[in-house]
């Protein structure tokens, strides 16, 4: 399927969030995840099924002001 | 003692992590400060996280309160979203809740602020928010839900010091009991000691320590800044006067003529 993740448009076969997070080598307790505008807790994200075209966000720490 | 949210701090300087030359820089400018509360953000990660996942360590063992911002939102939902996401990584209720109007000044949007202070209020958030000094939007959000007021003194990053001295002082006087702190346009210690003498309760900055040729030793110089001020605050000041007043008692003056 097609993910647009943090802006990119890429081809995965993973059919949910923490799926595709593995397949993306994302890994960190200080990772925060967003689907489609809406935040999607650690939690949740074995169970958070991706659609085709879903706009993924995941964010890390910064440095801040 | 200042309380912000219930929570006593014993510094009432708050600093950035931003834009220091290295991250061992940083870490000497907290430590000199004696701050307890860092700003820090969140932005989107490369595949893999390490560079998140180092920010992150470093900011643990600082040992000190974070106050995620949301800076770079331009929409009351895209720092609603970006609040929630800080949660989620940071674990802390606290929020500095920016939503910036003007791309040039980064002037805050402050019919954003208030709808998402609103918003984020009664999600159980505990909003810090970036406004400007003006006084009616200071009392919306207060009726947001705010129990802490930022106002900036002069354009974020732009050292120009306190710019409406009679705004902040109108402020003060008007919010008595809300935390006042001072966010964005400090430049030098002297400005933090002006606004500190006016009664504000706190100060945050971040280029003004960050960019300076010894952040460490700025930080330290800003830390004495902002207590001299306080301590004068809470000492009473004279008023300014037109004619001059002997210090001298001129009581038993020699008479020589």
């Amino acid at each position: 399927m097609t993910y647009i993740v943090n802006g990119e448009t890429l081809e995965s076969s993973a059919r949910t969030l923490s799926e595709l997070l593995l397949a993306l080598e994302y890994e960190g307790e200080w990772l925060a995840t967003a689907v489609n505008g809406e935040l999607v807790h650690r939690t949740d994200r074995a169970n958070h099924r991706l659609n085709d075209r879903d706009r993924i966000e995941i964010l890390s720490p910064m440095k801040g002001g | 003692m200042l309380t912000l949210y219930g929570r006593e701090l014993g510094s009432r300087m708050l600093l950035g992590t931003a834009r220091y030359p290295s991250p061992a820089i940083l870490a000497d400018a907290v430590r000199q400060a004696g701050t307890e509360v860092v700003t820090v953000s969140l932005r989107r990660e490369t595949a893999g996280g390490r560079s998140g996942g180092a920010f992150f360590e470093l900011i643990r063992e600082l040992g000190v309160r974070v106050l995620p911002n949301t800076a770079g939102c331009h929409s009351a939902s895209e720092a609603v979203l970006t609040a929630k996401m800080a949660r989620e990584v940071f674990g802390t209720n606290w929020i500095k809740l920016e939503v910036i109007g003007n791309h040039d000044t980064l002037q805050p949007d402050v019919f954003g602020l208030v709808e998402a202070a609103r918003i984020l209020a009664g999600e159980g958030f505990e909003v810090f928010p970036y406004t400007t000094d003006d006084l009616v939007v200071a009392e919306r959000l207060v009726e947001a839900g705010c129990k802490v007021l930022m106002p900036w003194c002069a354009p974020i990053g732009s050292a120009m010091g306190p710019q409406n001295i009679a705004a902040l002082r109108t402020m003060r006087a008007h919010f008595p009991e809300v935390p006042l702190i001072v966010d964005a346009g400090i430049g030098r210690p002297s400005h933090a000691t002006i606004v500190m003498e006016l009664g504000y309760d706190a100060v945050l900055l971040n280029t003004a320590v960050a960019g300076a040729g010894n952040p460490a030793l700025m930080a330290a110089a800003f830390a004495k800044a902002i207590d001299a001020g306080r301590a004068a605050f809470e000492a009473g000041m004279l008023e300014p006067r037109d004619m001059a007043v002997p210090s001298t008692p001129v009581i038993g003056k020699a008479v020589f003529s």
